[in-house]
């Protein structure tokens, strides 16, 4: 608590670094509560292509987002080498389906460039700027972007 | 704990003791004289009123002070609880309820009919109240001697007497004063409640002159003693003009804990009653000076002596609680003899057999404990099959702790699940309440009789049980019942019954609501659905059936729309409520003798009965209550219906056939029903669809998991469930599926892929 409440007075943050396919990209540590393996998930009817459908998670239903599918991507095809990375966002709590787990970063805030107006309007709402680490890029996602639109506040 | 905190564990226990108010006076409207029960219904409206004193209520104190009164009056025997005095103290059982509401919440009471039901109250306290109760008002004011002079030594070695001329030129009006014996033998509770005989007899020498001898003959040897008994008694004779009520109010809060013994003395006895071991008139003193200045010299001899007697008195009770004192940590440290061991021994006894204990528990709190539990039988199911496919050698030892686990984790369920259940006394009670009101309004006499008010079923249950309950309650006795005319001529008592009973079957709650009114006039239904477009004029329908049509939307019989029901909703809502809560009603009707309304509903809203089956290779829970049997469909029992629609015959009438895979789009094409299964199940619009599922895997229960937390409402889809495998399984949601089947969509919005 003490090392975070330093890093967040230097303006530091930590990130979680994460592959899809060829990209990589990053979601802020503290909105993630655990990574875990793949399970099978039971479909949900209805569902966006994107959502896998729901697991188990010690008791709660925990729905499955895919998230390389939810960027416009191809979708992802599960193995056992697939990680979930169960996030939360205020009140709620989705895992993101990703291929692995890269690393962890330690960034500052003037480190993340805005993201280029070249992108189209579709990425440019999950991207909320980019990061160059060590000749690599990494897109900094916006969670909440990602996640499922609640109907009642969609309304 | 702040203000706000013990007033809410007021209000709280507000409820209870109303709740006890309202269940002793039904028990003494019911003929019950047992002085205990009378006693429960006082004590109910005594605490109320404490609580609310200290709170500064002064609304609720006022009428609960009123309402005391005349409780007293009916615990002295003065006034005979008969029907017409219950009947103003039921309503004022409600008032009060309201009022408490009212402190609670905020909002309104009808000031008038409080006011109108003191004045019922009163004159219920006055006019059967003998004379004897009534304070001698007109008698002037003495001097208020016992507070005022203290002995006061001055420096001329005067000593001032503590007495007043006036009491002396008063002689005659203070010889007219009323006087009264006072016998107060505390038992050991009420030292354990922190009262002290001193306090008590200080607080008594404040209303007037009195003399106190205490009664030390039962005191045993101190080797006999038990610390914690009370061995004091204390005969007090006191004069005073506010009457035996005062004298009474000091002992109330110890009232309980103590025999407490008070009369009147005929005044002209006042003088032979203390002249037996005091010559004197007693003579006014303050005891708490006493206790300051027990040396004090006093001047007249006579009453030196008396005064000693007081001292003795006082000494003697201030011993009592100190010797207690004394002897219980004496008790702790040596062992202590047997007699007191004994004594405490029974001591424990009687106070175990008062109540059971009862602790206070936050509802999260023990959800959180289910849900917990939930978790543990489901993991325990995950582990013992993932040993039964790891262990090929059969029995092992691991297996037989496995079965001990199974059964001590089914155990912890049950208790668990039992500490939800609450019996539905709360709610039964209420009811009692809405049919007095309707009663009076509808100008009917109506007798509500309940059975099985202990049964227990889910608080959650209960909670959402009222409304519906209370609906039919109305129109049982707006609808149902006739007027008394009606009813004597109909040969019938004039005094309509309403029954409420509830018991356990089958793992489910049933409630049954009957009355012995006109029953349901079939023709008037029948009539009133035909012009309102429920049926076809010429629809050819069953009793059951006219029966049923109460239930549907928009429909009301009552010539008048009244203040209570007959505004066309009714019995639709209780249908639907019912239904939400996994149930089921029913209707039976016997013209002239009455209805009866059956609900069945589940114990517990956390755990559902629900029918495993499999469609297009996705794990499905159908709540058990939704269907009404399942069965092979025949190839020649399938007939196709227009382009998509497929109907089922079955014992000569067609259902459609509702592909379920198809509806929650599972699979592209409609599966063959000849392979399949299909599961007849009623829906809220009354309607059968035959639901087609590819195969049953058995039934079980299921601990009911929200979707909504992490997700959104999905069509057709009523929550999840976690089977044993440690898989979550969708449990469906029939009514939106038939609904489905019916044409409307089960998307209620485009594709979140699109809208993202």
């Amino acid at each position: 608590m003490t090392l975070l409440a330093k890093n967040l007075t230097n303006g530091e943050r930590e990130l979680i670094a994460f592959r899809i396919g060829d990209q990589e990209f990053c979601v802020n540590v503290m909105s993630v509560r655990e990574i875990r393996g793949w399970a099978p998930a039971t479909p949900m009817p209805h569902a966006p292509q994107y959502v896998l459908g729901v697991i188990n998670l010690r008791g709660a239903v925990l729905p499955i987002i895919d998230l390389s599918a939810r960027l416009g991507m191809k979708p992802a095809e599960p193995t056992v080498r697939h990680v979930i990375i169960v996030t939360q966002v205020k009140n709620r709590v989705v895992g993101l389906l990703v291929e692995a787990v890269s690393d962890i970063l330690t960034i500052k805030d003037e480190d993340i460039q805005p993201t280029p107006d070249m992108t189209s309007e579709f990425e440019r709402t999950f991207a909320r700027g980019i990061l160059a680490i060590e000749g690599r890029m990494i897109c900094l996602i916006e969670l909440e972007a990602v996640f499922p639109h609640i109907e009642s506040e969609a309304a | 704990m702040d203000m706000n905190e013990i007033k809410e564990i007021f209000f709280q226990e507000c409820e209870e003791q109303l709740a006890e108010l309202e269940s002793g006076l039904l028990r003494l409207n019911d003929g019950d004289r047992d002085p205990e029960t009378v006693n429960a219904v006082f004590r109910a409206v005594h605490s109320i009123k404490g609580g609310a004193g200290a709170f500064g209520l002064d609304d609720l104190v006022s009428f609960a002070h009123v309402f005391e009164t005349t409780l007293d009056c009916v615990r002295s025997n003065k006034l005979e609880p008969n029907q017409d005095v219950l009947k103003v103290m039921l309503k004022s059982a409600d008032v009060l309820a309201d009022l408490t509401n009212v402190a609670r919440d905020g909002g309104s009471v009808d000031q008038a009919r409080s006011a109108q039901l003191i004045r019922e109250l009163e004159a219920l306290a006055k006019g059967e109240a003998p004379p004897a109760a009534a304070p001698v008002a007109a008698t002037p004011k003495v001097v208020a001697a016992p507070a005022a002079p203290a002995p006061v030594v001055s420096d001329d070695g005067f000593v001032p007497v503590a007495f007043s001329f006036d009491d002396f030129g008063d002689d005659d009006v203070s010889a007219d004063l009323p006087a009264y014996d006072v016998v107060f033998k505390p038992k050991s509770e009420l030292y354990t409640k922190g009262n002290e005989a001193t306090l008590l007899l200080r607080d008594l020498s404040r209303l007037g002159e009195m003399s106190i001898h205490c009664n030390m003959d039962s005191l045993p040897p101190l080797d006999q003693m038990d610390p914690e008994a009370a061995y004091f008694s204390w005969k007090v004779s006191i004069k005073t003009d506010k009457g035996e009520d005062a004298v009474r109010s000091v002992f109330e809060f110890a009232e309980w804990d103590c025999d407490l013994e008070v009369t009147a003395q005929e005044s002209g006895d006042v003088a032979e009653a203390t002249g037996d071991d005091l010559p004197m008139q007693p003579v006014p003193f303050d005891l708490s000076a006493l206790d300051d200045e027990l040396d004090a010299p006093l001047g007249v001899v006579e009453e030196e002596e008396q005064i000693a007697a007081v001292q003795e008195a006082v000494a003697a009770a201030e011993a009592a609680s100190n010797v207690v004192q004394m002897a219980a940590s004496a008790s702790r440290g040596a062992a202590s003899d047997k007699g007191a061991a004994a004594a405490a021994a029974q001591n424990n006894a009687q106070q175990a057999s008062a109540a059971a204990p009862t602790i206070r528990v936050d509802l999260d709190r023990v959800d959180r404990l289910i849900n917990l539990v939930g978790e543990l039988v489901i993991n325990q199911a995950m582990l013992s099959q993932s040993v039964i496919e790891n262990d090929s050698n059969g029995v092992s030892s691991i297996n037989m702790g496995l079965e001990e686990l199974q059964q001590l984790t089914r155990e912890i369920q049950d208790s668990v699940m039992a500490i939800r259940a609450q019996p539905v006394k709360p709610v039964f009670q209420r009811m009692a309440r809405t049919v007095r009101e309707i009663a009076d309004i509808t100008g009917k006499s109506v007798r509500l009789v309940t059975e099985g008010e202990n049964t227990e079923v889910d608080k959650t249950v209960i909670d959402k049980l009222a409304e519906p309950l209370t609906h039919m309650i109305r129109n049982a006795v707006d609808h149902g019942l006739e007027m008394p005319e009606k009813r004597i001529a109909a040969g019938k008592n004039a005094e309509g019954t309403v029954k409420l009973t509830a018991k356990h079957r089958s793992g489910r709650i049933v409630i049954e609501l009957s009355d012995d009114g006109a029953g349901i006039n079939r023709e008037k239904v029948r009539q009133k659905a035909i012009d309102n477009d429920l049926i076809a004029a010429d629809a050819n329908l069953s009793d059951e059936e006219i029966d049923n049509l109460i239930f549907h939307a928009g429909f009301s019989t009552a010539d008048k729309v009244s203040d209570l029901s007959g505004r066309g909703v009714g019995m639709d809502v209780v249908k639907r409520s019912i239904q939400a809560l996994g149930g089921r009603i029913n209707i039976s009707s016997k013209p002239g003798h009455g209805s009866v309304f059956t609900m069945s509903l589940p114990l517990t809203l956390a755990v559902l009965d629900g029918m495993v089956v499999t469609v297009a290779g996705q794990t499905l829970v159908v709540p058990l209550t939704a269907i009404v049997e399942t069965l092979q469909p025949d190839a020649a029992a399938i007939h196709s219906f227009g382009a998509t629609q497929r109907l089922i015959s079955i014992r000569n009438s067609f259902c459609p056939l509702v592909d379920v895979g198809r509806i929650l789009n599972f699979r592209a094409t409609q599966a063959n029903p000849v392979e399949g299964v299909a599961l007849l199940v009623e829906s809220e619009g009354g309607g059968q669809r035959a639901l087609m599922v590819d195969a049953i895997q058995g039934q079980r229960q299921v601990v009911i998991k929200s979707l909504e937390a992490n997700y959104t409402h999905v069509p057709g889809i009523a929550a999840a469930t976690i089977l044993g495998d440690g898989r979550v399984a969708l449990i469906l949601d029939v009514d939106a599926v038939v609904s489905a089947s019916r044409g409307q969509s089960l998307h209620t919005e485009t594709s979140l892929a699109a809208a993202g």
